[in-house]
């Protein structure tokens, strides 16, 4: 027997898991060149959002029939991969299904329901394709999703179909082989869904069936290598970034904003008040707020990279749906692709982060930013707890303290509240004229 | 003839006094006209119960939350480590609000910058007066059988995860309480938050509060309940745009409260 399929399996095998680990290099460092930020408290709590949130998809069951289609791509993707062990072993040990002589009739039993996962998953995603470019459901037509994030869950859709479709034209093959009494091919008895395309392949020889069964068998191994591969450059990376990414929640309550330390230090020197680290001035003034990627955290770009285009946040978000120009996914996709450009830049000895663009203004402007309700909508609705609020908000900081580029109404705003206390243009004395009516009336 | 008191943390403090809760009445809350009513409500059933209380009156001064959700940090902290001293000074130990906002940034914010206290929204205090029994509701009111909606403002809802105290304050009043479209984690903005309310919208279709009070109307609610002064505004205007101010009435919780007792 010739070595030639297994030593071209390793080949195969090794080139893809040098360019993953490539791209894996490459997709921590741009997550890394957000600032630093510690979030490993309250470990318990942590596993538990995980296992629930991402795990459990609880937030995706928000929406029911969405949420259930996605359950079957989910159960089938995780499952369907067991069988990747498989392919994997018998293409390194050149043997053909090493587990079904083991298990016996229970292997019977595990490649039925493959089957039946490959064929939901298989339906799931025509019904996918069928809401983004028939019905066209309204979150998916935005004008963010124009081009490239289209045809990228397109792709991803149709290339889980064809997977789908490769596993059962190679299960249909390899029974027909088996049943014809071909000794390297093992009989396992009913293979229901597979066993419905068998009038497909009857007509063929053994000679073109076994050469359809391997087409089919390496097809869907290397395809989904490649597809591992693609993953990376892809929206879909959420399929293993939703884990990290609901680990690494905001536990806090929504509506809280995190303080900067560096401006409490000016303030209370202001104030003449004390503080505990005066003593040790900056090293460097620091930028207020967020202009570009480095200003933001990890956290964030990791956020961004979770980032499956769904467009929840987006179908929620009061601004968007009363036609401004924030879409909360937007900030989250112009996060993304900044990274991604400072990352490339950064490999080929470009201009990093100096190349004259910023997120603040080339991918966000500031009518995006001023349009923000600050109201938490997107966060809640995000299926994998992604934040494009505290971005928002991190870029309002940057363009109201570093630009002095709010819009007029809330500089009169800001005025008001450092002469007179309070928002509006009243006198601070009249602050308790409200109680002189109340103070007359009879208690009853 | 005895009045309702409306006691400062000032006037106790000089007479060696603590009261039990700091009410932070909150800048509209002080000036706003409409909220006025919301504040003097709040302070007839204080009155009424018999709560410990005081005001900060002349020494209170904006949280700061339209400054630091427009990005003006150091505004922001000025006004935060102001009313921190003051409250301090006072040795505050619980603050209840009827703003949202106010609620969210003294709970939320403050310890980071040195105010610790036990903080909430004015729904959550009446919830507890009616389950203690303190305040005792006719029940019979201007409300009875009447439909209302309850519009969760997001700085109470989303942001805090309080819904269901001001669910059970309207329930007391033996009303039918009817859900909006969008409501409790789903529910819209009414479009003044993150200093929404101090400007003018940015380019759109639609404004955000007619968008809010079109799913209010829907409900077919007599009247439309919140728990917040911007959204009382906003969706008082909203019911004016339709022209429906007859019909549909805004109440705060503590006014529903306040009609029902009859004071």
């Amino acid at each position: 027997m010739s070595f030639l399929p297994q030593v071209l399996f390793i080949a195969i095998l090794a080139v893809a898991g040098v360019i993953l680990a490539r791209r894996i290099k490459f997709l921590r460092r741009n997550i890394m060149l957000g600032k630093g930020e510690t979030r490993n408290d309250q470990p318990n709590e942590r596993w538990k959002t995980m296992m629930l949130v991402a795990f459990g998809q609880q937030k995706m069951f928000k929406r029911f029939l969405p949420a259930f289609l996605h359950l079957l791509i989910y159960v089938g993707f995780v499952v369907i991969n067991l069988e990747v062990l498989e392919f994997i072993l018998d293409g390194l040990l050149g043997t053909h299904r090493l587990f079904a002589p083991i298990l016996g009739s229970v292997y019977t039993v595990a490649m039925n329901m493959f089957e039946f996962l490959a064929v939901a998953v298989l339906l799931a995603c025509v019904v996918f394709l069928t809401r983004r470019n028939v019905s066209k459901v309204e979150r998916f037509t935005k004008p963010e999703m124009k081009g490239w994030p289209t045809m990228d869950a397109n792709l991803i859709l149709v290339i889980e179909i064809i997977l789908m479709m490769a596993i059962l034209t190679m299960n249909a093959t390899d029974q027909i082989l088996a049943n014809r009494g071909d000794e390297h091919y093992v009989a396992l008895g009913t293979l229901f869904f597979s066993s419905l395309i068998q009038p497909l392949f009857e007509g063929f020889s053994n000679g073109t069936l076994v050469v359809i069964e391997r087409f089919a068998w390496w097809f869907h191994i290397v395809g989904i290598l490649a597809f591992a591969v693609y993953v990376t450059y892809s929206k879909h990376l959420h399929i293993f970034l939703a884990f990290p990414n609901t680990w690494y929640s905001n536990l806090k309550p929504k509506g809280e904003m995190v303080n900067m330390p560096e401006v409490t230090n000016e303030v209370n020197m202001m104030l003449g008040i004390p503080t505990e680290n005066a003593s040790e001035p900056p090293a460097e003034i620091p930028r207020f707020g967020a202009k570009d990627i480095n200003d933001l955290t990890w956290v964030n770009v990791m956020n961004a990279y979770s980032c499956t285009e769904c467009g929840r946040c987006t179908s929620e978000c009061p601004a968007n749906l009363t036609g401004k120009k924030l879409s909360p996914r937007k900030i989250m996709m112009d996060v993304r692709d900044r990274a991604e450009e400072v990352g490339k830049s950064l490999d080929s000895g470009g201009p990093r982060l100096e190349d004259g663009k910023s997120l603040l203004g080339d991918y966000i402007t500031k009518e995006e930013l001023n349009a923000c309700t600050s109201c938490n909508a997107c966060v809640e609705a995000c299926p994998v707890n992604i934040d494009p609020l505290s971005i928002i908000l991190n870029m309002r900081r940057y363009v109201a303290m570093e630009e002095s580029g709010t819009p007029a109404q809330w500089n009169a705003m800001f005025q008001n509240m450092e002469t007179s206390f309070s928002p509006w243009k009243f006198s601070p004395q009249d602050r308790f004229n409200w109680a002189e009516k109340v103070k007359e009336e009879e208690l009853k | 003839m005895s009045t309702y008191q409306v006691p400062t943390m000032a006037e106790m403090a000089s007479k060696g006094e603590t009261p039990e809760v700091l009410f932070w009445v909150g800048c509209a809350g002080s000036f706003d006209d409409r909220y006025k009513a919301v504040t003097q409500a709040f302070v007839k059933i204080l009155n009424k119960v018999g709560v410990s209380f005081a005001v900060l009156g002349p020494e209170e001064a904006c949280t700061g939350d339209p400054a630091r959700r427009s990005g003006n940090e150091f505004l922001f902290q000025m006004q935060a480590v102001a009313n921190i001293q003051v409250m301090n000074g006072y040795k505050v130990k619980k603050v209840v609000t009827a703003c949202p906002h106010c609620f969210n940034t003294i709970k939320n914010e403050y310890p980071a910058l040195g105010g610790n206290y036990e903080v909430i929204h004015h729904s959550q205090f009446l919830q507890q007066l009616i389950n203690e029994g303190k305040v005792a509701l006719k029940g019979g009111g201007d409300f009875k059988g009447k439909k209302i909606t309850f519009h969760d403002s997001c700085y109470l809802g989303r942001a805090n995860d309080v819904y269901e105290a001001p669910r059970e304050v309207i329930k007391a009043l033996d009303v039918e309480l009817v859900e909006m479209k969008r409501c409790r984690t789903k529910g819209l903005c009414c479009g003044a938050g993150g200093a929404q309310m101090f400007k003018e919208p940015e380019p759109g279709k639609k404004d955000i509060n007619i968008e809010r009070t079109e799913e209010a109307l829907a409900t077919g609610a007599n009247a439309i309940a919140v728990g917040c002064p911007f959204c009382l505004t906003m969706m008082t205007d909203g019911v004016k745009n339709k022209e429906k101010e007859e019909d549909v009435k805004v109440f705060d919780l503590a006014e529903m409260i306040a009609k029902d007792m009859g004071i």
